[in-house]
């Protein structure tokens, strides 16, 4: 039946080899955008949700509006971003940092909230002040909970990059919607499965990175 | 600013409201695409994670297949989809949607079948209920909550995704914010853009509703300690099946 059409195979070897090049670029293209929305994310959602637990009330608004930033699909929110900012990197860069402050803040929030009394009571007892308190103790008991959120929320950006297709920046997407335009199969399943590796291996380095700022976490797993 | 104009503009224009392209069609076929895929989704990950959670077994597996999920963009999988035989348009979106709708379902009816207190499990036993009888009398009825704001979770992500099929060739309101990019009309674009973002809040906020109704008073009670209204997204491997029982509340609190 399909015997004239030509061979579409959804993975050759031949097409990574033709097009490393090209993979190379995106996949660059990919990581800069992924590690700038989360960074500038982080220096975002850390004072707003230090600011949340200073001041409760603003817990409601915060977590409301965030919500509401979430709740909007990618392609919506690119297309409000870019009036502003066009067909360029920055539009993605907007729109994954609104994405990503949602997962930052609650889990920030909760990582403090999580601070048992006792430990609390125990570091006032010793003479710790606020600001003292928020470093040498409440910080580092919700670390856990907070890289938690930096893990969740890199690996969705990861995978939200590829919408930023639509205004012509979508790291590896640009090659995903490259493949499906001239219908070539191998282009398609080869920046996906990069793409999702990507996502893993981000996850990997973040899941070390949390070991490492915890040596008092190690003994005892 | 002279883009919201041309939105309102676009919105008022009775020429956008008629006809396959028009703004009810779209509205309609986004809402059957979305339906579908929850549909298709609850059919396969709900038997399956009553019977993981009433055994006790797959925890783990139900874990990995969120976390592993996560890092699929659903892009790719619309495309992939989308370029092989299952078709073009919006077979494969449905398709595409319910794979990405069944890991928060099986999630939440997982763990909410195994938050049922033991005691009442084993009270049910001790007064000779089958093993059926205590998952479909006692278990799923304790576990309506937490299954209702998995649906929630699904419906709200499966409505906001379902914008993407328009870059496949499928359909639904994404095609106005993709033809706007097409022509590069900043009007039509945001007014794409917020006909989509109002049908993704409208949903959230209608199924927020239908998980308080289904809520006893009791749960409602506690998500309002402390001022926090969501529970933490637990990382990829950070251990137990976390619910994902709100993400991100509008209506609520």
């Amino acid at each position: 039946m399909a015997a004239d059409e030509p061979a579409n195979p959804w993975f050759s070897w031949q097409y990574v080899q033709d097009n490393s090049g090209d993979l190379q670029h995106y996949l660059q293209q990919h990581l800069i955008l992924t590690v700038e929305s989360v960074a500038i994310a982080m220096l975002l959602a850390f004072p707003l949700a230090l600011l949340a637990f200073r001041f409760r009330w603003l817990t409601t608004p915060l977590l409301g509006i965030t919500g509401v930033l979430y709740t909007i699909p990618s392609l919506a929110l690119f297309g409000f971003i870019y009036p502003f900012t066009g067909l360029t990197e920055r539009t993605v860069v907007v729109g994954l940092v609104m994405y990503a402050l949602l997962v930052l803040v609650r889990n920030t929030l909760a990582g403090l909230d999580g601070v048992p009394d006792d430990v609390r009571e125990a570091a006032r007892g010793m003479g710790y002040g606020r600001g003292r308190m928020l470093w040498k103790v409440e910080l580092p008991v919700a670390l856990p909970t907070i890289m938690a959120g930096v893990r969740v929320a890199t690996v969705s950006t990861v995978a939200l990059v590829t919408v930023g297709v639509i205004v012509g920046n979508g790291g590896l997407g640009q090659l995903i919607f490259r493949g499906f335009n001239s219908d070539y199969h191998a282009e398609i399943l080869t920046a996906s499965l990069l793409t999702v590796g990507l996502g893993l291996a981000l996850d990997v380095l973040l899941a070390l990175a949390t070991r490492a700022l915890m040596p008092w976490s190690r003994s005892r797993s | 600013m002279s883009s919201l104009n041309d939105a309102f503009v676009w919105l008022n224009d009775p020429l956008n409201w008629q006809g396959p392209q028009g703004v009810p069609h779209l509205t309609w076929e986004h809402l059957y695409i979305s339906g579908f895929a929850v549909g298709i989704a609850a059919v396969i990950a709900m038997p399956l994670a009553l019977a993981l959670g009433h055994t006790g077994r797959g925890g783990g597996f139900t874990v990995v297949v969120t976390n592993v999920s996560r890092a699929i963009p659903t892009l790719a999988l619309l495309t992939v989809f989308s370029a092989t035989a299952i078709g073009f348009g919006n077979r494969a979106t449905i398709i595409a949607l319910a794979v990405f709708a069944i890991p928060p379902l099986l999630t939440n009816t997982y763990v909410g079948v195994r938050a049922v207190d033991p005691d009442v499990v084993e009270a049910a036993r001790g007064m000779g209920l089958s093993g059926w009888a205590v998952l479909t009398r006692v278990e799923l009825p304790l576990a309506v909550p937490l299954i209702a704001a998995g649906v929630r979770t699904a419906a709200v992500q499966v409505v906001a995704t379902a914008t993407l099929a328009a870059l496949v060739g499928g359909g639904g309101l994404g095609v106005i914010i993709n033809t706007g990019f097409g022509q590069q009309d900043p009007g039509q674009i945001i007014a794409g853009g917020i006909l989509v973002a109002a049908l993704a809040l409208a949903t959230e906020i209608v199924l927020a509703l239908v998980q308080r109704q289904v809520t006893p008073g009791r749960s409602r009670g506690r998500r309002a300690v402390g001022g926090l209204d969501a529970a933490p997204l637990a990382g990829p491997g950070a251990g137990g099946a976390e619910p994902d029982n709100d993400r991100g509340s509008v209506a609520v609190s």
